[in-house]
């Protein structure tokens, strides 16, 4: 394997300094002086129901309230995929917590208690609360006018219905399929919502000036998306338009495309020269941003005696909630790729998004992938219990391979899933699982493995630029958002190994889309492998102009040049060495006194030029609509308490194909997060609504997240390296995936220990204690 | 509005306050100190984190008119020097992502190894307890205060 200065180590984040000084800036923690206007929102009590009667008279009373703004003042629709939603609602409400309006004020105090005399009227309309009731043929319609909304082109909503979009992917005979199978196991499994609570709620600040300009400063993991989607539904020019992201205290999903940083975007515009701050309260974080979407899913899986499946009948119905203009896209992801991580010959998958009257349901990491890894995974581990095989060979025998057929009929990419399931079998010794010395306890081990592909437009792309400074220092400007997974690192370490930089002395500054290129959106686990090309494009370009620089003055050839310690050096003249900071401003010094060269500034891009969502609607045939899958598996050894149904979690294996680690402590610290996050869905997280559609959690008291005490008495994080011909070095994303085997591992554990299969999550410990409970009293 | 004063990292400072305003706001808004952050505002996170002498508490659950006359650290007063062996750990084991929570477990922490410096691990979980991250699933945090305990390997 080639020897790498940078890639492949475990370099120092060149964000520590900043976040463990206490330097770090957040958006709150920007001072924007004495024109700063506080927003509070007007939220809808009702899940569904007309406008009658907006009453501000009392709220406009309350000292220190500048202007109260409402549906009618702003009419503006705006969505990422799909355009259905609204500023502030339009006559009509369709969840709990939407915003009807906003109150403006020149103190959080004032704004807060004028919101609380606002005085709406409703005529209440019937709600629905789950996608399964959405679906009948007698079902209030959420928007009646689906079919009109602006879309992208790959959605396919059915109009008279709920149904905002159908994914369905064919492939092979599914009949002939079931035909050959001997064993044929069909059963539903469901998922909840779940909030991803990170510790920064949403904020934004909103500023458009006298000259007619708008700048917002935003908590948010997509800068230019905001930006383009601000320009398009506020009808200005993208130039005048500016999109200020500092660091994000956790993304996790919820933090891309736009939510309630329109809010302030909108109202600036109606308070020139101001300042307008939404900042939300925890309670909002949770009530009005997006959620994970739940799920119904619906598995008919036929398979031989020697264990291959032959036919695979995949339906899953999404509560997607009252707006899905991201949400939708989450469903469609998971249409294209249902199948999971294996080599199916009859395929049939029917993704299907289902407005509700809930909050809307949105980006949340796994983008839908944990959901349907929930039923599948399980499915297959039972599956192979009839078949008698051991569901790890099971796994073996059908793993997708390089060159195999996805479900869509594209080609698998190169990656290591075999690699993949046998090291996380062996870390957990699969096979002999451990007795508890505690009698009351007992002991079961849990398998899954999975992929996901980036969801994303096929032209999505990332571009950099990078400029030298006087002492060989380097300036890389590019706006993918470190929320943590230290992406900055990452392009640091790819700049730095083709410019023999070392990673400490490039600065990646967070972006402000003035100043810094295009790049989509820091979502889909892409950032790696699409700004990854983009810095390391730029850096070639960078280097060619320090080569052709030294090819001018020095007439070496450029093939024979090279770039090590800071220097330009000669694979013929072991003499030459020029170190970069003598050169990469103020250029060269000729014998006549004059100069050549000038300062170095590259610059590059990438956009995947294979992909493509052209494709025939009734199969998902004949597009490229995935840039490549990331494939891992995951094992764990549980201990379960048979009174209380209390578990504990022994030892955790998780081992995922990065393609090329470009820092192993990074990719390490994916997996111990990413793994606890998913851990949490499955344990405790539990979003409850009422039958009214309010949320009865919205805190994290009663809506519990992980602390140091759940921690895993042992994680395993296994990296396994299959290079991805289109990567950086190799690399490709693995950010999300880290929490999608969390809960089929433990429903199969669960299942090993006491025999009992819960098809629902979360489990908790309760319900763990009754299922058994309710088994044996069956005996 | 009263006029409090107290020692803000070790420095004397007065400030006018209402009596129902809490500590957090004040250090944030009236004077410039940035680290303790806002996750909740209803003690449940730890983001807001601040050492009322010597201990840590939760700054969102203080009013300012309470800390007259103590002494407030915060990671300001921390770093200024130099960073401490703690702050170097974190940095080493990667002990955070997006660092939003970081001031506040930097302070919990600091107060536990003033208190012991050889804790157990159980002693460390439950130092930080109250302390929520979402982003590292707190392993890196327990390996970087393991490393200076003397128990601790890389
Ligand atoms: S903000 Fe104080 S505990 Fe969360
Ligand atoms: S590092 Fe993000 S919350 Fe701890």
């Amino acid at each position: 394997m080639k020897d790498y200065k940078y890639i492949g180590k475990n370099v120092t984040r060149i964000d520590a300094l900043d976040k463990i000084s206490g330097a770090a800036t957040f958006v709150d923690d920007i001072d924007f002086g004495a024109n700063l206007l506080y927003a509070e929102l007007i939220e809808s009590t009702e899940a569904s129901a007309l406008i009658k009667k907006i009453d501000i008279s009392a709220a406009m009373k309350v000292k220190g309230v500048y202007k109260i703004f409402t549906g009618k003042d702003f009419h503006n629709r705006f969505g990422l995929y799909m355009k259905d939603r609204y500023v502030f609602a339009q006559e009509r409400v369709r969840f709990v917590g939407e915003q009807i309006g906003a109150v403006v004020a020149f103190t959080p105090e004032a704004a807060k208690s004028a919101v609380a005399l606002v005085k709406v009227e409703y005529e209440p309309l019937p709600a629905v609360l789950n996608q399964m009731d959405a679906l009948q043929s007698d079902a209030p319609l959420l928007h009646p006018e689906v079919e009109n909304y602006p879309r992208v082109p790959w959605f396919y909503p059915k109009a008279g219905t709920n149904i905002a979009h159908w994914r369905k992917t064919r492939k092979g005979d599914l009949g002939k399929g079931f035909a050959k199978a001997d064993v044929i196991l069909e059963d539903t499994y469901s998922v909840p919502r779940y909030a991803h609570c990170a510790l920064e709620t949403h904020i934004a600040v909103a500023k458009f000036d006298h000259s007619g300009r708008l700048t917002v400063w935003s908590s948010s993991q997509s800068p230019h998306t905001q930006r383009h989607l601000f320009a398009e539904a506020l009808g200005l020019s993208h130039k005048d338009v500016r999109v200020i992201t500092p660091y994000v205290g956790g993304g996790f999903g919820g933090k891309a495309g736009v939510t309630m940083e329109i809010i302030p975007a909108v109202l600036a515009t109606q308070l020139k020269g101001y300042a307008v701050k939404l900042r939300y309260s925890r309670e909002q974080e949770f009530t009005n941003t997006y959620q994970r979407l739940g799920v119904v899913a619906k598995i008919k899986m036929g398979a031989t005696k020697d264990g291959r499946i032959t036919a695979l009948e995949h339906k899953l119905y999404w509560d997607a909630g009252a707006y899905v203009e991201y949400g939708a896209n989450v469903v469609n992801a998971v249409g294209l790729s249902a199948s999971g991580p294996y080599c199916i010959d009859n395929v049939s998958i029917d993704s299907v998004c289902v407005y509700t009257n809930l909050p809307p349901g949105g980006p949340y990491r796994g983008f839908g992938y944990s959901e349907m890894l929930f039923g599948l995974e399980s499915h297959i581990s039972r599956m192979a219990q009839q078949l008698n095989i051991d569901e790890v060979e099971f796994r073996r025998i059908n793993a997708i391979k390089p060159g195999d057929e996805t479900a869509y009929g594209a080609k698998m990419n190169p990656s290591g899933l075999q690699d993949c399931i046998d090291k996380a079998a062996a870390a957990i010794n699969w096979g002999k699982k451990p007795v508890s010395e505690d009698p009351t306890k007992v002991i079961g081990q849990g398998f899954a493995a999975f992929w996901k592909a980036p969801a994303m437009p096929p032209n999505a792309s990332s571009s950099a630029f990078l400029k030298f400074n006087e002492d060989a220092t380097i300036n890389l400007l590019i706006s993918g958002m470190d929320i943590g997974q230290g992406y900055q690192t990452v392009m640091a370490q790819i700049a730095g190994e083709i410019l023999s930089v070392p990673p400490a002395k490039i600065r990646v500054e967070t972006p402000d889309t003035d100043r810094n290129p295009y790049e989509w959106q820091t979502v889909a686990s892409h950032i790696t492998w699409s700004c990854g090309n983009a810095v390391k494009n730029a850096a070639l370009d960078a280097r060619e102009q320090i080569f052709s620089l030294i090819h001018r003055v020095y007439h070496y050839p450029v093939d024979v040049l090279y770039l090590e310690d800071e220097a330009v050096k000669c694979k013929t003249d072991s003499a030459f060495i020029l170190p970069l900071q003598n050169f990469v401003v103020d250029g060269i010094m000729t014998e006549d006194g004059t100069f050549k060269g000038g300062p170095v500034n590259g610059c590059g891009m990438f956009m995947p030029e294979f992909s493509s969502t052209k494709d025939n609607p009734e199969t998902s045939q004949g597009g490229h609509p995935n840039v490549h899958y990331t494939v891992g598996a995951a094992a764990l050894n549980l201990e379960i308490d048979k009174e209380t149904g209390k578990m504990k979690l022994l030892k955790v294996a998780l081992a995922i194909d990065a393609g090329k680690a470009i820092n192993p402590d990074l990719v390490r610290g994916q997996i111990t997060g990413g793994l606890l996050q998913g851990l949490a869905t499955v344990l405790y997280e539990d979003m409850r609504f009422n039958e009214k559609g309010k949320l009865l959690n919205p805190n994290l008291t009663d809506y519990k997240i992980p602390t140091a005490k759940d921690v895993p008495e042992e994680i395993i994080p296994i990296i396994v390296e299959v290079p991805q011909p289109d990567g950086p070095f190799g690399a490709r994303g693995i950010g999300e995936h880290t929490m999608l085997p969390a809960a089929p591992m433990i429903a199969n554990a669960i299942e090993d220990a006491l025999g009992i299969r819960i098809k629902s999550l979360p489990i908790t410990a309760e319900k763990v204690a009754l299922t058994f409970l309710q088994e044996k009293a069956k005996q | 509005m009263k006029e409090i004063s107290f020692m803000l990292n070790d420095e004397p400072r007065n400030v006018q306050v209402e009596p129902n305003e809490i500590l957090l706001d004040v250090l944030r808004n009236k004077l410039g100190i940035k680290s303790p952050k806002c996750g909740c505002e209803r003690g449940d996170c730890g983001a807001c984190t601040v050492l009322l002498d010597g201990k840590a508490v939760r700054s969102c659950l203080i009013l300012a008119v309470e800390v007259e006359n103590h002494n407030i650290t915060t990671l300001e007063g921390i770093s200024r020097a130099k960073l401490s062996a703690l702050q170097e750990a974190f940095m080493e084991f990667n002990s955070f992502q997006c660092g939003y929570c970081a001031p506040g477990i930097i302070l919990a922490v600091t107060e536990l190894l003033e208190k012991n410096p050889h804790p157990s691990l159980e002693e460390i979980k439950e130092s930080i307890a109250g302390n929520l991250c979402r982003c590292t699933g707190y392993t890196p945090i327990f390996d970087a205060i393991m490393s200076l305990t003397g128990k601790g390997t890389k």
